[in-house]
């Protein structure tokens, strides 16, 4: 992939991302990382090469099938790109309104998905509002409100404090352990190497599978396995604000993945 | 995540809310500039009507009645003559009454010209026969030509054809010059949504990046456009119609018995043309808007 005449960023890269796995894809800045997840989530083409999604060859699809491939992969954006004149209701619900659900069968839906990111009580407040914390779990309940397929995050844990990015990052691995295939772009490598998740690396325009990251150090406590309602919904994360010292009770860390790609 | 039907109990007063920003600083510009455009159409359209209604009964008028110019020849004189004429005129089938005009009858239709008194006695005038005709079967003037000449009566018949075609062509070309100052105004509305259009894709290019990740297609995102700027222009068209209706019925009501001059005589029922203007300025704008952001859209990768 390449960016008009300039180098090529990503190339000669052989990626097969299996339904229900978890990836951390890690690199230098500029190395690519949100060039490859921009291929993905097909907001670029490349300049040549296959990629396929879904079994269908993207070069090969018609614009006017493009959407209806979005609508099954979830994005979390490093820089939210939450729509500032929509409530927080509204936007959760915007995947689901495009998609042509009327607002009396996702309003419940999306207050409950609210609540589970621990914004039960900012359901009317405008992102302009919100802390970069809440805006983070805003963007990831937009992005999985749809129920995707395939969740990518860039960097979604680059706005929050350590804290926050660990329950953040449990809230996507409770959803790939509802099956959806998960990419995290992440520069935090204390997150990627307590999360215990396979890496891929982008480096040189190339792209390595490192495997899993090394496992949490003993002095630090042991990843509990994650709670499993009984509805098989995840936990929602504390309503709370990140600067609320009430509120900063320890995360439980994600679990280990079970197996690599 | 697959989360199960809530038990909460949500606000009943959830509605979707406008996915385009409502605030733009641009629109009360073009909301003016709509509404004066539909005001320029409305009092087209007004003008339009009431120069047609006027044309239409001018060739009704005309078209109901002729002239027969009368010659005396032999020993007859011109009098007697045009009384012979109008005798043979009122036989003919299509014609209601025929009346011969006497010297001071003419000499009134002359008065406009020469003015009054100033006709030398010794001027010799037209022998004039007036000829109402039947406005259901009209008599022809061939028919009346024929009338005349089965009595040996020198006469010329007009039945105002030729004037009846200047005033039809004269109000056509009213009403073609009306069609085109509207379409150009129109025109002129749709580029204008055209250009707005456009400012605000690229003004609002986050969203749209934003509408197209969440999985909407290009007609979505176009109708989005669409969908605000009819309602924008709906809503100018409104000022600019009412604007111009109000000014119909200043004039209307100045204008007394006329209606404005006996060239436009105005009428009540020509106002509610102004109708129209918000509905085709909608109109207007949704052709525009959506042709021009579904062609943006299509161009983007």
């Amino acid at each position: 992939m390449r960016y008009g005449r300039a180098p090529e960023v990503l190339r000669d890269i052989d990626l097969n991302l299996e339904p229900g796995s978890f990836h951390f894809l890690t690199g230098a800045t500029g190395a690519g990382k949100s060039s490859l997840l921009k291929l993905i989530y097909l907001a670029a083409r490349p300049s040549r090469g296959l990629i396929s999604l879904f079994g269908r060859d993207v070069n090969a699809m018609a614009r006017r099938d493009l959407p209806f491939v979005r609508r099954r992969i979830g994005v979390v954006f490093q820089e939210f790109h939450l729509l500032d004149h929509l409530s927080a209701f509204d936007n959760v619900g915007l995947p689901l309104r495009i998609a042509g659900a009327r607002i009396e069968d996702y309003r419940a839906d999306v207050i409950e998905l609210l609540q589970w990111v621990g914004l039960g009580g900012k359901i009317h407040a405008f992102p302009p509002t919100l802390s970069g914390g809440e805006k983070q779990r805003l963007s990831i309940a937009r992005a999985v409100v749809n129920k995707p397929d395939i969740l990518l995050a860039d960097e979604p844990t680059g706005n929050v404090d350590h804290a926050m990015a660990l329950r953040i990052l449990r809230l996507l691995v409770e959803m790939n352990s509802l099956g959806t295939t998960v990419v995290i772009a992440s520069h935090d490598q204390d997150l990627v190497r307590r999360s215990g998740m396979p890496v891929l690396h982008v480096h040189d325009g190339g792209l390595h599978l490192i495997g899993a990251a090394p496992q949490a150090s003993a002095a630090e406590p042991a990843p509990p396995e994650p709670a499993r309602p009984e509805s098989a919904r995840p936990e929602p994360v504390p309503h709370d604000d990140p600067e609320d010292p009430e509120a900063q009770s320890e995360p439980e860390p994600p679990p280990a993945a079970e197996g690599e790609a | 995540m697959s989360p199960a039907r809530a038990p909460h109990n949500a606000p009943a007063d959830f509605r979707a809310a406008s996915l385009l920003p409502r605030q733009d600083e641009r629109a009360g510009g073009l909301v003016f500039t709509v509404a004066v455009l539909a005001f320029l159409a409305c009092l087209a359209v007004i003008a339009t009507l009431a120069a047609d209604r006027a044309a239409r009964g001018w060739v009704t008028q005309l078209s109901s009645s002729a002239t027969i110019q009368v010659r005396p020849s032999g020993d007859e004189t011109g009098p007697e003559a045009a009384a012979r004429a109008a005798e043979t005129a009122a036989a003919v089938k299509g014609v209601v009454e025929a009346r011969a005009l006497d010297r001071k009858a003419a000499e009134t239709l002359l008065e406009p010209w020469l003015g009054k008194g100033n006709l030398p006695a010794d001027l010799p005038l037209p022998f004039l026969v007036t000829v109402e005709l039947d406005p259901k079967a009209p008599a022809t003037a061939v028919s009346l030509d024929q009338a005349m000449a089965h009595a040996h009566i020198d006469a010329s018949v007009d039945d105002h054809s030729r004037w009846m075609q200047d005033v039809r062509r004269s109000g056509n070309l009213v009403r073609v010059i009306a069609a085109l100052a509207c379409a150009l105004i129109a025109s002129a509305a749709g580029s204008m949504i055209a250009f707005a259009t456009r400012q605000g894709l690229a003004a609002r290019r986050d969203v749209v990046e934003v509408l197209h990740l969440c999985g909407a297609e290009d007609s979505f995102i176009a109708n989005l456009f669409m969908v605000r700027f009819s309602s924008l222009a709906f809503r100018a068209a409104a000022y600019g119609a009412i604007a111009a209706a109000a000014a119909g019925a200043l004039t209307r009501l100045a204008g007394g018995s006329d209606g404005f001059t006996p060239a436009l005589p105005i009428s009540w029922l020509d106002l509610a043309s102004c109708i129209a203007a918000p509905l085709l300025g909608a109109a207007v704008a949704a052709v525009s808007a959506k042709t021009v952001a579904t062609r943006i859209l299509r161009a983007q990768p």
